[in-house]
């Protein structure tokens, strides 16, 4: 038992110095991710803070004068130009120089005048859907707001209903808020599962992986030797993106640290484990590489960080389940945001720790595989 | 001329070698051709931005006919999936175990305060994914405004004397987000192949030695890239084949430009790419730093900070000027641009004069760094 702790220990060890010696790899660890978070953060946001337009005001009154300050008055909708013909529309558009172009039609006033319904023609550049869709969505809200002033000005009561939305823990919808927690998760799996899948593959491919299986070491010590040390590089890079959430975002943390990090174990287990079971797999640098790569890319892509989880195809939403990334995310903005306890985030943990243990064990048995 | 027989004849041993190795090796084919299919079947079939079946609880404080009909707008949009409940409570519940996405709440005196023009309906949603949260809001506004219209005294004159908005989405009237997947795809697609691949090619062989055999041979280092180039040129055509059959048979998106015009744009962004790809493994000479660093520099920004999901101009000035020196961000213009805007001169010539100049600078840089010297 003693000698082997101190076999497991020497392997770590080693493991940590041939990582974390060389100042280049120490950099590819955790520099990425702070600039990943920096950059994500600021990024990846559907919110939209600036749409360029232009309008073809061709009914010059009072009322279009209004709804178009309205429009400015936003901070939003940035004009771009005012333009004098039907013909111009186009090239504004195809340019990419306006996201959306208005047209107001003559007989715009005339008709909001005489109780007629009054069109306004929004042309949006649909080469983003989402975004032209999102753009609509703002003119839309700000013309509902001019509408309703307009009949409260006009004294035209109707049943005039009210939404009143309030999002919990998150009152002013902001998308970083959900986005950068969810990174801490994202950017780790993808560092430590390529580092992991790395580790063994070198050795592997510069043959000093034979030279480990002729000595005492037991298939589970080898992998309790590679998964440890990556695991806590891993919760290096967590804590690196995590200090970039805290004090460059300020955005607040509500639950416990000791949960998180609870959490945080247990996916790094599962992410370790996975990218061992690749390396046990892979020949070479290589195709651990890129085995790696093909695993993890549609982990990200399909754990719900970008796009809503619950819109996925049902098939998908099941074949998920063995999806480590998902829980991470679900598990990491539960604690940072609602505050969320053990309990609370047993639907978590618990997927967690049996990806980890299944994948680990999976390894230690193809190491063992490898041994005969 | 002998001279230059001799050339080719080298160019074409060490090509040949290339290809055969990426043959032989499982990986490659997986990055060529099971990659770009799995991301077809991804972002065809797994990725939507729309939502649907959004789980609703509702709590019906006021229990009128007016509300009653609010409740059976919602029941009959296709969007949600309502749950009534009888208490707030339950309902909050539900929307903190994720079994609900949002709750509505019809206070007491809704149809009280519907008569004079001032109800207020209450929506709950979870703000995590803020997302989420944000689109169910606008969702919510569709079936509230119907409501509302049935509720006008003269009834079908709901938008009277009020401004609409008559919204169209140009080159995508249909809202189908395909149209801008695709286009995004072929960039990330040729990305991976080009540079994600190849930044382990040229460190592959210095670590393992090969690279030094090489040099005593009468091999130039020209000839020795080129020979790296030609393989996964073809790799990344392939790729860009295969998204362009699945974006035309599978996906219905149209082409509205010209196909020579998307192919020529799609090889000067693919040598781009493979540019890259070989400069940062001739420059760091070690797989394990090569492949992060490619997976840095090109594949992650291609994903986020292209102008495929996320919108360019929303981001704060010092992100938007560093997507500047991404060649993700040209690459996109013009493969959105030329798939459904058609051939526009005004965004495609700059864009590809850009891509052109950064493939020709990535490629003299890399042939300046290699060189026939032991470190």
């Amino acid at each position: 038992m003693r000698a082997s702790l101190l076999r497991v220990f020497a392997l770590i060890r080693k493991e940590f110095l041939a990582v974390l010696k060389d100042p280049r790899s120490r950099f590819i660890i955790f520099a990425p991710p702070m600039i990943q978070c920096m950059l994500f953060g600021y990024a990846a946001s559907f919110d939209l803070n600036a749409v360029p337009y232009a309008v073809l005001d061709e009914s010059h009154g009072a009322a279009s004068v209004a709804l178009l300050a309205r429009l400015d008055g936003s901070g939003i909708f940035k004009r771009q130009a005012d333009l004098r013909r039907v013909e111009d529309i186009a090239d504004w558009i195809d340019s990419r120089r306006a996201l959306i172009v208005i047209r107001i039609d003559q007989d715009f006033e005339r008709r909001l005048t005489s109780g007629e319904p009054a069109p306004v023609q929004a042309i949006a550049d649909g080469r983003n859907s989402n975004t032209s869709g999102t753009a609509l969505g703002y003119l839309q809200t700000a013309v509902d707001d001019f509408n309703t002033d307009w009949r409260s000005s006009h004294q035209q009561p109707g049943p005039s209903v009210r939404l009143v939305t309030r999002a919990w823990y998150n009152p002013n919808f902001e998308s970083r808020w959900s986005m950068v927690p969810s990174l801490i998760g994202t950017l780790t799996m993808f560092g430590t599962m390529m580092l992991t899948a790395l580790s063994v593959a070198r050795e592997r491919e510069q043959g000093t992986f034979d030279q480990l299986l002729v000595t005492p070491f037991r298939p589970y010590e080898i992998m309790t030797g590679k998964a440890a040390p990556n695991m806590v590089i891993g919760l290096g890079q967590a804590t690196t993106v995590l200090l970039v959430a805290q004090f460059w975002f300020r955005i607040p943390f509500a639950g416990w640290f000791l949960v998180l990090y609870a959490g945080l174990t247990l996916f790094l287990m599962a992410a370790v484990g996975l990218g061992l079971f690749v390396s046990s797999i892979a020949a070479t640098m290589q195709q651990a590489m890129l085995y790696a790569f093909l695993l993890v890319m549609p982990f990200a892509i399909l754990s719900g960080l970008t796009t809503p989880f619950s819109s996925m195809p049902d098939v998908l939403q099941s074949a998920m389940i063995i999806n480590p990334l998902r829980y991470a995310l679900d598990m990491t903005k539960r604690v940072y945001l609602e505050d969320a306890g053990f309990v609370q985030l047993i639907p978590d943990f618990v997927p967690l720790a049996i990806i980890g243990v299944l994948t680990l064990a999976g390894a230690a048995w193809l190491f063992r595989r490898r041994l005969v | 001329m002998k001279d230059l027989r001799a050339k080719l004849r080298r160019i074409r041993a060490l090509t040949v070698k290339e290809t055969r190795q990426i043959l032989r090796d499982p990986s490659s084919i997986a990055i060529g051709i099971v990659f770009p299919m799995m991301m077809i079947l991804l972002f065809g079939y797994g990725l939507s931005l729309d939502i649907n079946r959004i789980a609703l609880a509702v709590v019906d404080e006021d229990a009128s006919a007016q509300s009653a009909a609010l409740i059976q707008t919602f029941r009959l949009s296709r969007y949600f999936t309502v749950m009534e409940k009888h208490s707030m409570r339950d309902a909050n519940a539900l929307l903190l175990e994720r079994k609900a996405d949002g709750v509505l709440r019809i206070p007491s005196d809704f149809t009280r305060r519907a008569h004079a023009g001032t109800a207020e309906l209450q929506i709950l949603v979870n703000g995590t994914d803020a997302n989420q949260a944000r689109i169910m809001q606008a969702y919510a506004a569709g079936p509230v405004a119907l409501w509302s219209a049935t509720q006008e005294p003269s009834a079908g004159a709901a938008a009277r004397g009020l401004v609409v908005v008559v919204g169209r989405i140009w080159f995508n009237e249909a809202n189908d987000s395909h149209y801008f997947l695709v286009p995004g795809l072929i960039v990330l697609v040729m990305t991976i192949i080009g540079a994600f691949l190849t930044a382990m090619v040229v460190a592959r062989e210095w670590e393992r030695g090969t690279l030094e055999a090489l040099f005593v041979t009468p091999m130039r280092c020209g000839e020795f890239l080129l020979s790296k180039l030609i393989p996964y040129f073809v790799l990344g055509m392939i790729g860009f084949l295969l998204c362009l059959l699945a974006g035309k048979f599978l996906f219905q998106v149209p082409l509205r430009g010209s196909l020579l015009l998307l192919c020529v744009a799609s090889v000067i962004y693919l040598l781009v790419a493979l540019g890259i790809g070989l400069l940062v493994s001739t420059l760091v000479k070690s797989q394990f730093l090569a492949s992060q660093l490619a997976l840095l520099l090109t594949f992650l920004p291609a994903l986020m900070l292209s102008g495929f999901l996320y919108d360019l101009r929303s981001m704060p000035v010092i992100i938007r000027g560093i997507t500047y020196v991404l060649p993700a961000r040209y690459a996109v213009a013009l493969m959105q641009t030329i798939y459904l805007a058609g051939d526009v001169g005004s965004v495609i010539w700059p864009n590809l004069a850009v891509l052109a100049a950064m493939a020709a600078a990535l490629l003299i840089l890399t042939r300046l760094a290699t060189r026939k010297l032991i470190a």
